[in-house]
């Protein structure tokens, strides 16, 4: 049972990554109907740079903000300079773009940083606490980090002019163009959020998994997992089901070896974490597209 | 979704097959010297066996090339998971090969009729999926095929993480070959069948189907063309193509491992297609040529980037094929095929 408590707890520590990335992933969907397969790697190299600029003395929370602008920064460049002329060009031109960037950061972290692993230490103080033998706290930190962005911004997004822009130009371009806001620009903005939320999300799983130029591919799966079962058209969705495929994630190597013990039978462990997710995005896809949260879109003809 | 035009709406409006006189011609030349390049070459020691390795690779690589440009630049489905097809027919190719000592030969058909039931079940649930969700599903699937062939009940055939070591054939009859000739030679005769069934096929009337349904699904329904069937069995033919080159990669490269089937595998498939022209079967030699020039020759291209412009930081071969893709897809989203055509049709008309 405590093995129990625990296997959830930590599966909601991860979830909360998956959810940061599925929120990213769910911000870029929205505004541009894109499914954005490079964003694992963009907050892979946003951890690199967080690493770097530690390795230069900051401290940790002021490395993050730092270097969650310049993925913001970076996120606007990219929309604007590489996906703005492709507005109106067939999917597999776009699909094969994001690959084309994915496979560029990938190989600019290697470059730059080399491939050797490197370690990045936890911001939270290393305290006990009640309950500290179930949770560790970087793992509480996760959870709480990922909820303070997702009230940030929901925040930002009910309360503010910008935000209000910036949900109607995602809605309906043609009236939000004619009520003078600049679509262009605020999808260029979706961009960017999502590559600040993905600089969150790398930099708070790089202390548990460690940097490497892989690190995020199956993070990634999982982040995807995540929007799907939430639903990638809707970003409160997309974190209940980060969360929601982290605990399954854990639940279901914990039951696999539960059954194993019991029946000596091996089924599913930690090795087909992956398989997990291929089965969860398979199956969220064909039987429910729209995902637990989602609007379902209606095709006219 | 009510138009799946991929980037070639052109290509798709002649007739695939109908090559001229002349250049049915070329391509019969070209076929011939190939065939001869053995005696030719081999011969005379102007191409080494090593050569004669990196060709079969290539030929291999426009066979698996060609099975995606079935799927996506015909059929419109999108795939990033081709990685998988060519992983299923490698492992069945070594497992019949180790476990079973079949003659290499042999192989091939039960790796094409495995590879044709596994894609043709994949296709059932991608009947649900279009663009960018069932991109997304196939790249679910390439990143976990590593760990799918890692399972621990599959060990006893699949040997696990060691992966599983076969051995070149020996030509038969006592011919006076080397055993990369042969299996260039064995290679070289598949290909020349598989494109000449793909021709054929292209220009039939499932051909024709198949681009309807890619051109306007909806459309192409209504003339009375059953689009789930069509589109289920173009992913059953498409991942037998890529998994017949996975054979063949398995039975020339003597080893199979599951690391060697990792996404990027994937990804250089779909680099291969894009980069040669997604829509056409020339394209599909152009890109096969490309993935396999990449792989070998890109370090030492990118150490010479490196060094002549004087970056400080050490360039990967990544980085070029991310940039290739990316300046690809503004120049010539009809690949390379696609651009040589568009130019000799300007240069005619002048």
């Amino acid at each position: 049972m405590e093995q129990l408590v625990q296997q959830v707890a930590s599966g909601l520590a991860n979830g909360a990554i998956y959810a940061c990335l599925a929120l990213a992933l769910v911000m870029i969907f929205v505004s541009t109907d894109h499914i954005n397969f490079a964003q694992g790697e963009m907050a892979m190299f946003s951890a690199y740079l967080v690493w770097q600029v530690l390795q230069w003395g900051v401290s940790f929370w002021v490395a993050l903000p730092i270097v969650a602008l310049l993925s913001f920064l970076i996120g606007v460049g990219i929309e604007r300079v590489i996906l703005r002329p492709l507005h109106s060009a067939p999917i597999l031109s776009v699909v094969v773009v994001f690959i084309g960037i994915l496979a560029i950061f990938h190989s600019l972290a290697g470059a730059i940083w080399g491939h050797t692993i490197k370690e990045v230490p936890s911001p939270f103080p290393r305290i006990t606490f009640a309950g500290s033998g179930y949770i560790g706290p970087h793992q509480i930190g996760m959870v709480v980090v990922t909820v303070l962005l997702l009230l940030a911004l929901f925040a930002f997004f009910r309360f503010t002019p910008l935000g209000l822009a910036m949900r109607a130009a995602a809605q309906n371009p043609a009236s939000a163009r004619l009520a003078g806001i600049r679509v262009d620009w605020m999808l260029a903005l979706g961009w960017g959020l999502a590559a600040a939320i993905g600089a969150v999300a790398g930099s708070l799983v790089a202390p548990v998994v460690y940097l490497e130029p892989n690190m995020m591919a199956s993070i990634l799966l999982y982040g995807f997992a995540g929007a799907l079962v939430g639903g990638i058209s809707s970003p409160g969705g997309a974190v209940a089901g980060g969360f929601i495929v982290g605990v399954l994630e854990n639940l279901v190597a914990y039951f696999g070896n539960l059954l194993e013990k019991a029946s000596g039978v091996y089924i599913v462990g930690n090795g087909e974490k992956l398989s997990v997710a291929l089965i969860i995005v398979i199956t969220v896809l064909t039987l429910k597209p729209s995902g637990l949260f989602g609007h379902v879109t209606v095709k006219r003809v | 979704m009510a138009t799946t035009t991929t980037a070639n709406g052109v290509a798709g409006a002649r007739r695939v097959g109908a090559a001229g006189g002349l250049a049915a011609w070329w391509m019969w030349l070209m076929i011939a010297v190939l065939a001869l390049l053995p005696i030719l070459g081999g011969k005379t020691g102007l191409i080494s066996n090593y050569m004669f390795l990196q060709l079969s690779l290539m030929i291999v690589y426009a066979i698996a090339v060609l099975g995606l440009n079935l799927l996506t630049g015909f059929n419109g489905q999108i795939s990033l998971g081709h990685g998988a097809f060519f992983a299923v027919g490698a492992y069945v190719a070594a497992i019949l090969i180790d476990q079973a000592s079949w003659p290499y030969w042999a192989t091939l058909p039960v790796a094409a009729a495995v590879c044709f039931v596994v894609g043709y079940l994949f296709g059932l649930p991608a009947l649900r999926l279009e663009g960018h969700y069932l991109a997304l599903a196939t790249f679910a699937l390439a990143v976990a095929v590593p760990q799918i062939l890692k399972y621990r009940h599959f060990e006893w055939f699949t040997h696990g993480v060691q992966g599983i070591n076969i051995f070149k054939p020996d030509p038969p009859f006592g011919l006076p070959l080397s055993a990369d000739q042969w299996m260039y030679l064995i290679v070289l005769a598949v290909a020349v069948v598989m494109f000449w069934v793909a021709r054929n096929l292209l220009d039939s009337r499932t051909g024709r189907a198949m681009m309807a349904i890619r051109d306007h699904t909806m459309a192409a329904s209504t003339m009375g063309i059953n689009v789930a069937h069509y589109k289920t069995v173009v992913f059953g033919i498409s991942a037998l193509y890529t998994g017949v080159a996975g054979a063949l990669h398995a039975i020339i490269f003597e080893f199979v491992a599951p690391d060697s089937f990792r996404f990027e595998l994937s990804i250089a498939i779909l680099v291969g297609a894009v980069v040669g022209g997604i829509a056409s079967l020339p394209g599909a030699v152009i890109g096969g040529v490309f993935v396999q020039v990449i792989e070998k020759y890109a370090d030492a291209l990118t150490k010479k980037i490196t060094a002549t412009v004087n970056l400080p930081i050490d360039l990967e071969p990544w980085t070029i094929y991310g940039i290739a893709l990316i300046v690809l897809m503004y120049t010539m989203p009809m690949g390379i095929a696609g651009g040589i055509a568009l130019l000799w049709r300007r240069f005619k008309r002048s």
